[in-house]
């Protein structure tokens, strides 16, 4: 075991941090309006929107995110009408296409999430609602959703969990994540484990702290 | 009982007997990904240049062979980790790699080069045809100072763990926006897709890139050699491994001798790579 090594890389690992951090939160931020988006439209009983919203987190759910990554960064790429469209100026940073592949992942999950738990509130709740002459709109969001969210922060808890270490697949597009400047160190010093060990001890660290913020909203919201 | 016994002393007996015809076998790893020193055909053989050597110096040095597949990042590790016992990658002889592993004599050498797709403003660059960086000349230090204005805030593509990445980090050429990859496939993609201005890798790497995929990737600047580009490419050995790197070193002088070296390097390269 290399000590020294592990010390030395702690505080490159950490930077590289901050990108990891900024990945899992833009992509979250957004994933979660598309997820409520698609939820909605999953609820809508016109069938062909629901058969979208439910094609959508199909899609995003059964194929692997490193695929989906691939295909919106090499994939896309290859195309030539896109390289002179105006998505290129997007699609031409891998800092977006990492973000676009884990908001649409994560939200077809977040969406599926957010569905069950909308359809977990008891029939009961927003017929009180009615009869004390609250108006649809009101009962969708001030109590449907605040439920929906309660209801949610268990599964989305583990959700973000996932998008955590899905985030490590982001130095396969170039982006010097906290994986990413981990195999930076490893292809100069030729030590996976020291340099892996202290990662993971990274991530793990992350992993706890978003655990315990869950529970913590969890209790406090809690009825 | 005793039946079962028998059953697991003659299965353990036969994983001991498998296990030592494995350990008369030379396992020698290399990515097949970096044509043409090392790839695939179609149906998923492995092929190239280094291929074929090393079924060449296996049979000077009189011992079976076995070829291992790794990707490149983690080329070194798994020598260290004895996944296999050599390596034969197109892997440069440097001095930061020779802190973890020994090298045998070089077999093979090649220059590299930058390069982009036809029409950028990079093509063209007013340098000598190629700058030797173990003791820079003039000439050499100017082209190194035309190739720094020239890439100044512009986005290069290297493999990752290369030689080429190395002499991006290095600075020699200023401060360029380095992209590293996984695999020398991936910065090809991205060269032609135009997300890289530039790429570095072995000149033969693109030109053989150009040829197969008909875009019109070219090559710009001068080609570089020495310096943090090594001493040619040789076989990587674990360094307590002394005997076996003998072996490679007997063997290649052999093949070198008798011409083998030079007549693979052509058939794959086009022209004699050998050293």
């Amino acid at each position: 075991m290399d000590f020294d090594l592990m010390i030395n890389s702690f505080p490159k690992l950490l930077n590289a941090t901050i990108v990891t951090l900024k990945l899992l939160s833009v992509s979250l931020i957004i994933g979660l309006f598309i997820g409520l988006f698609f939820a909605v439209l999953r609820l809508n009983k016109n069938i062909f929107i629901n058969k979208f919203a439910y094609g959508y987190s199909y899609i995003f759910r059964g194929t692997p995110l490193l695929v989906q990554i691939f295909i919106i960064y090499f994939g896309l790429g290859q195309i030539e009408s896109v390289r002179s469209s105006f998505l290129w100026v997007v699609l031409k940073e891998p800092y977006w296409c990492a973000i676009i592949a884990f908001a649409l992942n994560t939200g077809a999950y977040t969406s599926e999430i957010l569905r069950s738990a909308f359809q977990t509130i008891k029939p009961g709740i927003i017929e009180a609602g009615k009869s004390l002459g609250i108006s649809k709109k009101e009962i969708f969001y001030k109590i449907q959703i605040p439920i929906a969210i309660r209801q949610s922060l268990p599964a989305y808890g583990n959700e973000i969990i996932l998008m955590l270490k899905g985030t490590s697949l982001a130095s396969t597009v170039t982006l010097m994540d906290l994986t990413g400047v981990a195999k930076y160190i490893i292809s100069t010093t030729f030590k996976p484990i020291e340099v892996f060990i202290v990662a993971g001890g990274i991530y793990l660290f992350i992993t706890f702290l978003i655990h315990n913020l869950i529970g913590f909203l969890e209790k406090k919201y809690n009825y | 009982m005793n039946i079962f016994k028998k059953i697991i002393f003659s299965v353990l007996l036969s994983l001991l007997v498998v296990g030592n015809v494995n350990a008369d076998k030379i396992r020698i790893g290399t990515e097949g990904a970096y044509p043409p020193w090392n790839s695939k055909d179609e149906s998923g053989k492995l092929i190239g240049f280094e291929v074929e050597l090393a079924w060449t110096l296996c049979r000077y040095i009189g011992q079976q062979c076995t070829i291992v597949e790794q990707d490149w990042d983690g080329m070194i590790p798994a020598l260290i980790m004895r996944k296999f016992d050599a390596i034969m990658a197109g892997m440069s002889i440097t001095a930061e790699r020779q802190k973890a592993i020994s090298f045998s004599q070089g077999y093979a050498d090649e220059v590299a080069s930058l390069a982009v797709m036809k029409g950028s403003n990079l093509e063209g660059l007013d340098t000598p045809a190629g700058i030797n960086l173990t003791k820079p000349n003039a000439a050499a230090k100017k082209a190194l100072k035309t190739l720094t204005s020239a890439l100044a805030g512009k986005t290069v593509c290297v493999q990752t763990a290369t030689i080429h990445q190395n002499f991006l980090d290095s600075g020699d050429v200023g401060k360029v926006n380095v992209r590293t990859y996984k695999t020398q496939d991936e910065v090809n993609l991205d060269l032609a897709s135009g997300r890289c201005d530039a790429a570095l890798a072995a000149a033969v790497a693109f030109s053989d890139y150009a040829e197969k995929s008909g875009k019109p990737v070219v090559l710009t600047g001068p080609t570089f050699s020495g310096g943090a580009f090594g001493n040619g490419v040789g076989v990587g050995i674990r360094k307590d491994d002394t005997e076996l790197l003998k072996k490679f070193n007997a063997a290649i002088d052999k093949a070198r001798k008798n011409g083998d070296i030079s007549r693979i390097a052509t058939k794959w390269f086009g022209f004699d790579a050998s050293m």
